[in-house]
Order: structure tokens, then sequence, then C-alpha cells
């Protein structure tokens, strides 16, 4: 029973809760937080320091940190690797990653053309 | 599982999965399984939050409503409870059982603060009139950012009864299983958090 899981986890030393549940080390806490707050201060520096001056590239830059700082919490608070559950949390991450990024950009998507085509007169972006 | 049994198993190879084991592993599985359907709740809310972000119907803009420097420390808030969490987790691998409990008493205090803060905001914001029925980017937002909140409070409640339950059984193989899905709900809410932060706060206010 617990020969298999010792060895897809060679390097931990604590067994007694269970052989194959997602481990944590302190250094990995640690390094989490500190990467954590790290991109967590700059996009707020970056927006109440008004920084760049640059509305378009402040947004760009506060999304791809966002999306740095999930992986960030992915792999080090939740601990997510290719290998816990025999692969299945991270295909069920995968398929999860797809439905969201289907819905969230597709509806922006569908919705600004609507606008477009349909009140140009509100639009915010661009006039029509 | 102890450790005391563990060490007695090893003595005597067992060439099958008990069912303890099987139990406790598809448990963790099935509840990656509700976070991952939980995310997509959260989606469906920023999608119609992206959406309507700049429908102010004459009302208040994001950047009059949203207070940038009272969201950072609610970030605080959330994040410094993620790491406890963490720590509460540590122990609990190192069979503390009064640590364990001091670090979730710890993650409940700064999670109950996060969520007295977001109360005083939406308090202060539906006194000013800016409350959800006022125009249609208010409305995705207190939906977005009230859900997050309302699963922060569900967490607390939860984590109480984690702790009476390892205060009067210890650190069993049942309730460390529990807290182990505690643990992965709780940075789940923080994960979803960086996303309200980003998007409704700092574009918003942008």
């Amino acid at each position: 029973m617990s020969s298999d899981a010792h060895a897809s986890h060679p390097a931990d030393g604590h067994h007694a809760i269970a052989a194959d549940a997602p481990h944590g080390s302190m250094k990995g806490y640690l390094t989490g937080f500190v990467l954590a707050v790290v991109l967590t201060v700059i996009p707020f520096w970056l927006v109440m320091g008004n920084v760049l001056d640059n509305a378009v590239a402040t947004s760009i830059l506060v999304i791809v940190l966002a999306v740095v700082q999930i992986v960030v919490h992915m792999i080090y608070f939740l601990h997510l690797d290719t290998a816990s559950e025999g692969g299945w949390n991270m295909l069920a991450l995968i398929f999860t990653v797809i439905m969201v990024v289907i819905g969230i950009v597709g509806s922006l998507w569908v919705m600004y053309h609507l606008n477009l085509n349909m009140m140009p007169g509100m639009m915010t972006a661009r006039p029509g | 599982m102890s450790t005391e049994s563990a060490v007695q198993t090893a003595g005597q190879p067992a060439f099958y999965v008990t069912e303890e084991e099987h139990a406790h592993s598809s448990t963790l599985l099935g509840f990656w399984i509700y976070i991952m359907s939980d995310t997509l709740i959260f989606a469906a809310l920023f999608a119609t939050f992206g959406v309507l972000r700049h429908r102010y119907a004459g009302g208040p803009t994001a950047a009059e409503v949203l207070d940038i420097p009272g969201v950072a420390l609610n970030t605080a808030m959330l994040l410094i409870s993620s790491i406890t969490c963490g720590f509460a987790m540590l122990e609990m691998q190192k069979r503390n059982k009064g640590s364990t409990l001091f670090w979730l008493a710890v993650t409940g205090l700064f999670g109950a603060a996060f969520v007295g803060l977001e109360l005083h905001e939406f308090a202060t914001m539906i006194a000013e009139g800016a409350g959800p029925q006022r125009s249609a980017f208010l409305s995705a937002f207190f939906t977005l950012v009230g859900t997050h909140g309302t699963h922060v409070t569900i967490g607390i409640v939860w984590l109480i009864t984690l702790m009476v339950q390892v205060g009067r059984k210890g650190l069993i193989h049942e309730n460390a299983r529990r807290l182990m899905c505690f643990s992965m709900f709780w940075h789940f809410l923080d994960v979803i958090w960086i996303g309200v932060f980003s998007v409704v706060y700092l574009l918003g206010v942008l």
C-alpha cells in the first residue's frame, strides 16, 4: 500500500496523514508567500502611483501579473503538479481553464460586437 | 492512519488498496472537482462584470466608488490568512494539535477581518446611494464581490466547525482529510480574489 506512494514522493518524510495527499513545506509556503506579496504589491503600485502614465499598458501588465500570481498560488499553496491524484487534478484544471477562457473571452468578444453594431452612440471605446 | 500503524503495516506488506486509503484519495479529487465547478460560477460572474463594467447608467463610476487603499488592506488580510492556513497544514502534518488549532484560529481571525472590511465597504457604498440597484455596473460588482465574500463567510463557519472537531477528537484521519479539503477551499478563495482585485478594483479605477 505505502510502497507505491513512497515511490512517488521520495523526498517527503511525513506520511502520517496520507501518503498521496498534497504536501507542503515551510520553504514552499514562504517562497509562495514572498512571490505572492511581490506580485500583489507591483500592480497596486502601478495603479496607485500611476507609474506608467498609460492606461492600456498598465491594464495589460496588471492582468499578466494576476495570471502569474494565480500560477504561483496553484504551485506553492494548492501544491498542484502533474503527478497529484494520478494527473486527474491537472486534467480537471486544464478543462476548467478552457471553459473559463471560452466563457469570459467569448462573452466580452460577442458583447463588444453587439455594442458596435447596435448602440454606436453608447460606445465608450470608439464611435461606431 | 497514525505513525504507529504505518510502521506496523510496513512490517506486514499488504498487496491491496485498503478502503480507507481509497476513500481518502477520491475525497480530495472530488473536492478538487467541486472547486473547479465553483471556478466556473466565478467565471460566469467575471464575464458578466466584464461586459457591464462601464454601464454606469449615469450613476457613480468605478473610480468614484472604489477605495483602492481599502482593498489593498483587504488583499493583505486574505493573503496573510492564506499563509497561516498553510502553517496550520504543516503543523497538522507534524501532528501538533495545539499549534494546528492556533494557526487555524489566526486564519479565521484574518478571514473575519477581510469580511468585516468588505461589509464596511459595502455599507459605505450603499449609504452613498451606490447600491446594487443603481446601475448594471454596481449590480455586477455586488454580485461578483458579494459571492466571493459569501464563500469566505461560509469558509469561516466551516473553519470553526473543524476547530471544534479537532478540539474534541484530535487530528484523526477523518479530521486531517477535512482540514486538507478546507485548506484547498481557502487557497482557492485567495486565487479568486487575485482576479477580483486585479479586474474589478485596479482595472476599474484606471
